[in-house]
This record gives C-alpha cells, structure tokens and sequence, in this order.
C-alpha cells in the first residue's frame, strides 16, 4: 500500500509483476480511456444495467468497474443519470434489467439496509440529518450489530450498556476528527448546511463501510469548508477505503479524484484519470455539445443533412 | 364540592384508563415512529370482542381469553402493516382507518350468536371480579370499578415503564430516527420496515389492553364503543399531553376526562340547580355536544399557544423537518 500514501498518482510506477494483482492506484496506471474498461481489482462490478421511467432510459451502462481503494469521481451534465446510477447500485432503486457485484457477490434482490451492512454505504444529496435527534445519537445510530436494536434486549439495558459505551466512543473519535465534537449535544437540526455533510460523512463511517458513496458532497458548501471536506475524503482514501462520488464541482474532481467516470444520457461514454479525461473530445461534446465550436453559417447544408439522416437510421436500426 | 369530586371521579374511572392505553399506542405508533394509525379503535375493538367472546361463548377461562385477545391484536398488526408499511406513510392510514370501520360494522352485522349486534357481547366477567381483593367500594366507586381500576392503572404503569425503558434503548432510537427520515435509516442498513411493524404490533397491543379494560369496566363489549371518535379522543389526549414523551398520553386523558366531566357539571348546574342559562338559550340535551365545542375552542387554544402540548419541547419543535 506504499503507493496510497504519495500524493502525486502520475508518478511512473514500475511494471507490475506478472501474476500480481495490482491494487490501489498503481492499478489505474496505464489502463484504456474506454467505456468499460476492466480494473485490475474492482470492489464494484456493475453490468448491462438498465432503468426506465416510462419512456424514458435514466440509466443504460452496459459495463462498469470501480476499482478498490480509490477515489473515482462519477461526472457528467445534468440528467444525466447519476444519482439514478447511484440508487441504483446502493438498493435504493432496483434494476429493470442487468445486475451489480460487491465485492464479488451479487446485489441482486437485496434490500439497501443489508447493501449498507456489506460495507457500502451512500450519503444523500440533500442531506439526510435527523433533525430531532442530537448529533451524537446521530453518530450512535450508524453503529451495525447493536445489541440493544434488538427489542427484547432494548428492555434490559445492562445487556447493550457496554456496547453502547463503545460506540460512543468511537462517535465521538470520529466527530473530533470532522470538528462537530462541540456539537454533540445539540439537535442535529440546528446545524448548518456544511455541518450537515459532515454529520452525514462521519455517521456514514459507523457503519465502517468498504466503500463511501457520496452524492454531492460538495454541493452548498462555503469555499472554506470545502477544503476541509476534500482532506475527509482524501483521508478515507488514505484508511483503505474505497470512494466514489457524484460531483459538479470540477476543481474538486480534478483535485482529489484518481478517475473519472464520464456519464451523458444514462450511457457511460468516457472514463479515465482525471487529467486526460477534461480534454477527451466525448467529454467535451457531452457537455458542451458536439458542434459548439463550429459556426453554423459555415457548415455545409448537404452534409448536415446526410448525417442527420445517417443518425435517424441507426437509431431505428437499433 | 361536585364540581370538583365528579371530574376527578371521572378522569380516573375505567373508561378513562381505556383511553389512557389506547393514547399510549398511538404514542408508539405516531409519536415516536410516526406511523399514522387511525384504526386504533380496532384494536381496542378486537382485543375486547376476542377475549369477551372466547368467555362468554365458548368458556375460555380469563387469563387464556386475555392472551388470545392479545394475539389478535398481533395478527391484526400484521394484516395491516406487512402490504403498507413499505409505502409511503398515507397508505397506512388509509388502510387503518378502513379497517377500523370495516371491523365495526362486522361486528355489527354478522355472527349474531357470537357478538349479539348492537346489544353486544357480555357476560364475560365473572372469571375477573371473582378474584376481586376489595370487599366493598370507596371514594365514590363501586366495588367492580374499583378492581377493574387497581388492575387498569397497574397496567398503565407497566406500560409507561416499558416505553420508557424502550424509548432509551438502541431500538426506541432506531424508532425515532425513523420517524425523522426513513432513507436515512436504510442508508446505515437498518431494516426499517421491520421496526416498523415491530411499532405497530407493540402499539396496537397496547391499544388492546385498553379494550380489555374499557370492556371489563363496562361489562359488556359493544361495536359503538369503537367508532372513529375512539381513535380520534385517543389522538387528542396524546396531542394534549405532548406526543413521544412517555407521560404525556396518561396526563392528556386524565386532563380530557377532567374537563370533558367538569364541563358536563357545570353547564347541567347552570341550567337546572343554579337556573343561570335558561333553558330558550341551552336545555340539558345540548349539554353533551356544548362539552365537546368547549373543548375544541381550547385544543385550539392550546395548538395556538402551546404547539408542543404539555410536556413537548417547544426547542424540538422549532426545528424544521429538514
């Protein structure tokens, strides 16, 4: 895992050994910008999945590998499908066709809490604090395998008291290392935004997940707090834990991400390390649209129609 | 003197520990997971008819009746909750609301020989006075009363103790959190759907001992007694007293009762003893429904200048649900 700690992930790592499976970063080294392209070890091993909202295909990927103990970004416009993709593969949305691994087992049929309890655990988008509870119960709450959930044990404290203990502990570890510590008395819907996200972040790591699932970290957060948030995540990185997230902000993507996932129209059209990726000319039609730097008085009519006609075809073909 | 002796008999008698439990319910059910249950008139409905029925038709002796009571209550949780729980909050009050009058009108117009219609179901009472202790009334209560009382508010006590023991536990957290955002809960792997029907058998259980009370206290089990207004009394005390707070049902209904009597006092002594209100502007039969106008004019009161209820957290409720 020497290759986790540097922080410079374009430095040239040398050929890995025939028959080793290359892990973490180095396994990212040197691999096609295609579609689908297979890691070398994936944590996450999503395919042909498909999800229609009546005549509409939110989500069409026919392959996708994420690879373990890094941090891939899932980029694209708007509507493109990325939160349904995210639904998707952590339970809370089911598949019309098509099936996820984790971890070498499939997803399929599972409900999102015993997703969660596998080890992957998503936050939400618009933050998901419970308002009415204080934040330290917050933390307590994301503990797994607790005794006293159990009803006929929650009526006999002196059976959960010292697991609770340890819990709190641990809560309270991880709300110092996200500075909401002074917080843990108050309700949790008192806190601000940015607050919210790390409460979030910090509950999701009770559950002490293999792979951290962000949908939007970043999304209304002040500028200084973003900085804060981008070592948290960097920090996951650096325990062993894999990350993927959704993201707009691409100073981040190309801050703290190892690869990026490109997705447009419920397809993945381009993924790739973050650096070659912004220049991918699929990217940039993605989101810029593929004739933006064309003047169309220049364009010749007759060609424009032919490749008009030409895309009518294969779309009625296929 | 009566004005002050008849409230208190009233807020203490057995008709209100009915209520009193079926509020502690709901307070399961809507105060701490958020579950709407408007139906908890069937359970009280069922509960009572079951164990009325098993010992007047078919000499089941009390304790067994009880157990069975309760069993039905289970079966009836479960009937409800496992085709809504996993919707969206409404369905489960539909469902529960339907269900309530769909059992009283069974209960009305089948099984004659067993639930007796409108007249209801009694007779079954024998087995519980026999083990009466009190040779004889007090305070203004009959000796039955008395009994159904002592074994009443034992029951209540039990019951606070448990939620109170349940609602400090991991589970009553896993309960809470669940009534604030359900996605949430999933997302840190819990299965929400199983504590959710856990709550509302636990509730409707609860909902049951206050059947078996109501009907042991008025020695007959009648289909009347459980029409929507059961549900919704039960409801106003807990809103009264403050929902997920473990006292707030009890004090709510003892306060409901209370007034609810002292109103029904007073106004009869202002139109007859007294002669203040003459009888053009109020005759004795308005009484009834005067009472009930009073005490919407001051829940209304309360909504608009305590929100919280008596024992709410104003602080809890200013925070907005998201």
């Amino acid at each position: 895992m020497a290759a986790e700690t540097t922080q410079d992930q374009t430095n040239p790592t040398d050929a890995p050994d025939a028959g080793q499976v290359r892990t973490g970063r180095e396994g990212l080294v040197g691999l096609e910008n295609e579609p689908g392209v297979a890691k070398p070890d994936p944590i996450v091993v999503a395919t042909g999945i498909m999800r229609q909202f009546g005549g509409l295909k939110a989500v069409d990927v026919d392959h996708l590998e994420i690879q373990r103990g890094v941090i891939t970004a899932l980029i694209g416009p708007n509507g493109a499908g990325k939160t349904t993709f995210f639904n998707l593969l952590t339970g809370f949305d089911t598949p019309d066709s098509g099936d996820r691994t984790f971890n070498g087992r499939s997803l399929k049929r599972m409900s999102a809490s015993r997703i969660a309890r596998m080890g992957m655990v998503r936050t939400f988008q618009l933050t998901k604090v419970l308002s009415k509870l204080t934040v330290l119960e917050n933390m307590r709450l994301g503990a797994t395998g607790q005794i006293g959930e159990r009803f006929w044990a929650g009526v006999l404290p002196f059976l959960w008291r010292g697991q609770e203990a340890a819990n709190t502990e641990r809560a309270r570890d991880l709300l110092a290392r996200f500075k909401l510590d002074a917080k843990e008395g108050d309700f949790a819907g008192s806190l601000s935004g940015g607050q919210r996200k790390l409460l979030e972040m910090a509950r999701a790591l009770m559950v002490e997940p293999e792979l951290v699932m962000l949908d939007e970290p970043m999304a209304g957060v002040n500028p200084a707090l973003k900085q804060s948030l981008l070592g948290h995540v960097k920090s996951l990185r650096e325990d062993g834990m894999t990350v993927l997230f959704v993201e707009h902000d691409m100073d981040m993507v190309r801050d703290i991400s190892d690869w990026v996932v490109v997705m447009a129209a419920g397809r993945v059209i381009a993924e790739g390390p973050p650096d070659s990726i912004m220049s991918d000319q699929r990217v940039i039609d993605a989101y810029l649209g593929a004739h933006h730097d064309t003047d169309i008085t220049q364009l010749d009519a007759e060609a424009v129609m032919a490749e008009a006609e030409a895309e009518l075809r294969e779309e009625e073909q296929s | 003197m009566d004005l002050l002796t008849i409230p208190l008999h009233d807020a203490f008698a057995p008709l209100a520990v009915s209520f009193v439990l079926a509020a502690m319910g709901l307070n399961i059910h809507y105060g701490y997971t958020g579950l709407l249950n408007f139906g908890q008139a069937a359970f009280a409905a069922v509960g009572a008819y079951a164990m009325g029925v098993a010992i007047a038709s078919f000499d089941v002796p009390f304790i067994p009746a009880v157990i069975l009571g309760v069993l039905f209550s289970v079966l009836l949780a479960l009937l409800m909750g496992i085709p809504t729980l996993r919707l969206r909050a409404d369905y489960l009050a539909i469902v529960t609301i339907a269900v309530a009058e769909v059992l009283r009108l069974f209960f009305t117009t089948t099984n004659k020989d067993y639930f007796h219609a409108r007249d209801g179901v009694s007779g079954f009472t024998s087995g519980f006075r026999n083990a009466n202790p009190y040779s004889e009334g007090m305070l203004g209560f009959s000796r039955n009363d008395l009994w159904v009382m002592t074994v009443g508010w034992l029951l209540v006590a039990f019951f606070c103790l448990l939620t109170w023991l349940l609602v400090r536990s991991p589970w009553g957290r896993v309960l809470k959190s669940i009534r604030e955002d359900e996605d949430a809960v999933r997302s840190l792997g819990k299965n929400v759907y199983y504590y959710k029907l856990q709550a509302l058998i636990l509730g409707g259980v609860i909902g049951a001992f206050g059947g078996f009370v109501g009907a042991l206290g008025l020695a007959s089990v009648q289909p009347d007694s459980y029409n929507l207004d059961f549900t919704f009394i039960a409801f106003t005390m807990l809103i009264l007293g403050g929902a997920a707070r473990v006292l707030s049902p009890v004090v709510g209904a003892v306060l409901f009762w209370g007034l609810l009597s002292f109103l029904q006092t007073l106004l009869s002594k202002l139109i007859g003893e007294w002669g203040v209100i003459p009888d053009s502007i109020l005759n004795s039969e308005q009484i009834g429904n005067v009472r009930f106008m009073v005490v919407g004019l001051s829940l209304m009161l309360l909504m608009i200048y305590r929100p919280q209820g008596i024992f709410g957290d104003k602080k809890e409720l200013a925070i907005d649900g998201r």
